[in-house]
């Protein structure tokens, strides 16, 4: 058989089949076998689920934007070991859906700054970065400490987040609503950023 | 990455890999063994705009060699590095091996530095320049987004550049602060004592530190500290840097001294949170820190003359 090109341009479902067959590869060979890796399905040891408010204050950090100018994602060199701790692992992620490692690193990177600073300072330089920073060209934040944390939605947000794989237990779910009871959401933001990282704490 | 749930991974990523490569390998001989006989170059049959036509030429030799060059850089990665599955490239590079040479590397060119500089009694340190630029450097990175770059502080936070400490200013308290941190707890007096009750105290300490005082209030809220911040804050209101209490005859008091700020801290208290660094920094990088923080406040120079024997 003397196989040509003009056989695949002219034959549009052996055609579909090659291109879908070529696009195929990468990720059947990159991203499939992810999901059978020890390192990136178990979660560290130490890591916990966030709790009611600490997965709330992740959707705030969510709706912010957060992300477009800070990472959580400490790479493998020195120059951010030294400044930010113990770089990153796969198995930190794992309750992560989805995961806000970011890539426009404006900010400094937050996967290790729980326990960095006292809550009082996150607070402060949540309301005025530049209270604390004056050099800072972070936003301020001060509505956050002034609106009440939601909690009407908090079950059906901790059951998507089980439906993924987040081991939330049925009486977590129920305790849900009495834990976010008089919390703002700076409150949850900051119980939030106060457990970044905190699995892998202090190894450096 | 070795760690999968199975060994059939390995074999597959394996197996997709190879077969791709030599895929393209067929795919490039296929498309390059086509020869064009004599001038004239086979036509794909059309004819557009009665004489446009569509030659069937194979590609060009140097393209299709780039493609025979990239398949041979491909295998020789294959080889070298960890790619097809569990092997890991007879190089055995990963990426955290690098970073630990890259620390290893840096640490030894760090460790006598810090190992020579923490030997140094940290006030003799404090004139070293090298080790204040050092320290200064340290303090940019790891301090200043709670002290300020300028060592002032601000509303909660400590300046280190006044002679007034809370937990006392000896260059080794200053260094056990950054070890192990500080925390400073101010109960809340607002329940006991209720809101005029806080009032009458908050005169009272505005009577110690010189500021303008109603002094019947001052004189009610003299009892009340008498029988209870006395016994952090003493009888004078000196404080006590032993247990972070502070001195009340000063107006530059951490958290304010105007009436509103004293009120708020007594009835609501305070918690103020120094981190430890010793497991961030670790103790030779905390030591010239300490002595970097201890000079902010006192002139060095001086002190090494004064404590060199037969000095003027």
């Amino acid at each position: 058989m003397n196989f040509s090109h003009e056989m695949i341009e002219k034959n549009n479902a052996l055609m579909i089949v090659l291109i879908i067959l070529v696009v195929a590869v990468g990720g059947l060979v990159e991203i499939v076998p992810l999901y059978f890796q020890k390192s990136t399905t178990t979660p560290v040891a130490g890591l916990k689920p966030y709790t009611p408010v600490q997965l709330l204050g992740r959707d705030i950090y969510l709706r912010e934007g957060c992300y477009n100018c800070h990472s959580q994602m400490i790479r493998p060199f020195r120059a951010e070991t030294e400044r930010y701790g113990h770089y990153s692992v796969a198995g930190e992620f794992v309750y992560d859906h989805p995961f806000q490692w970011g890539s426009k690193r404006t900010g400094p990177d937050l996967q290790r700054v729980g326990g960095k600073y006292s809550d009082d300072w996150h607070r402060t330089h949540l309301n005025n970065p530049r209270d604390l920073v004056p050099e800072s060209n972070m936003p301020g934040y001060p509505w956050l400490a002034k609106t009440a944390a939601a909690s009407a939605d908090i079950e059906t947000r901790m059951r998507a987040m089980r439906s993924v794989g987040v081991p939330y237990s049925d009486a977590d779910i129920a305790g849900a609503r009495k834990q976010l009871a008089g919390k703002t959401e700076q409150d949850a933001l900051v119980a939030y950023l106060q457990v970044l990282g905190t699995a892998l704490k202090a190894v450096r | 990455m070795s760690d999968f749930t199975g060994g059939f991974w390995s074999f597959y990523i394996s197996i997709i890999t190879i077969a791709s490569i030599i895929a393209c390998a067929v795919l490039l001989q296929a498309m390059s063994t086509r020869k064009v006989s004599g001038a004239q170059a086979e036509t794909t049959g059309h004819s557009w705009d009665e004489d446009l036509v569509e030659l069937n030429n194979p590609l060009p030799r140097w393209w299709i060699w780039l493609f025979y060059i990239t398949i041979l850089f491909g295998l020789a990665y294959l080889v070298l590095y960890p790619g097809l599955g569990t092997f890991s490239g007879s190089y055995q590079w990963t990426s955290i091996k690098q970073y630990e040479d890259e620390v290893a590397l840096a640490e030894a060119q760090s460790a006598p530095i810090y190992e020579k500089y923490s030997k140094i009694d940290l006030k003799q340190l404090a004139t070293d320049p090298d080790a204040l630029a050092i320290g200064q450097k340290l303090f940019l990175n790891n301090c200043a987004q709670c002290h300020s770059s300028d060592a002032r502080g601000g509303k909660g936070y400590p300046n280190l550049t006044d002679r007034d400490w809370i937990y006392g200013g000896e260059p080794e308290t200053i260094k056990a602060s950054i070890m192990d941190g500080r925390k400073g707890v101010m109960p809340p007096w607002g329940a006991m004592l209720g809101d005029d009750g806080v009032k009458d105290v908050a005169h009272y300490v505005m009577s110690l530190n010189g500021m303008t005082f109603d002094s019947l209030r001052a004189a009610r809220g003299k009892e009340k500290f008498m029988t209870i911040c006395v016994a952090c804050h003493g009888p004078e209101g000196k404080g006590n840097t032993a247990i972070g209490a502070a001195n009340l005859t000063k107006t530059n008091l951490l958290h304010g001294a105007d009436e509103p700020a004293l009120m708020e801290t007594i009835s609501k208290g305070r918690t103020s949170v120094m981190p430890a660094q010793k497991d961030l920094l670790g103790e030779a990088r905390v030591h010239i820190l300490a002595a970097y923080v201890w000079s902010l406040s006192n002139s060095p120079g001086a002190a090494a003359a004064a404590a060199k024997p037969g000095a003027k």
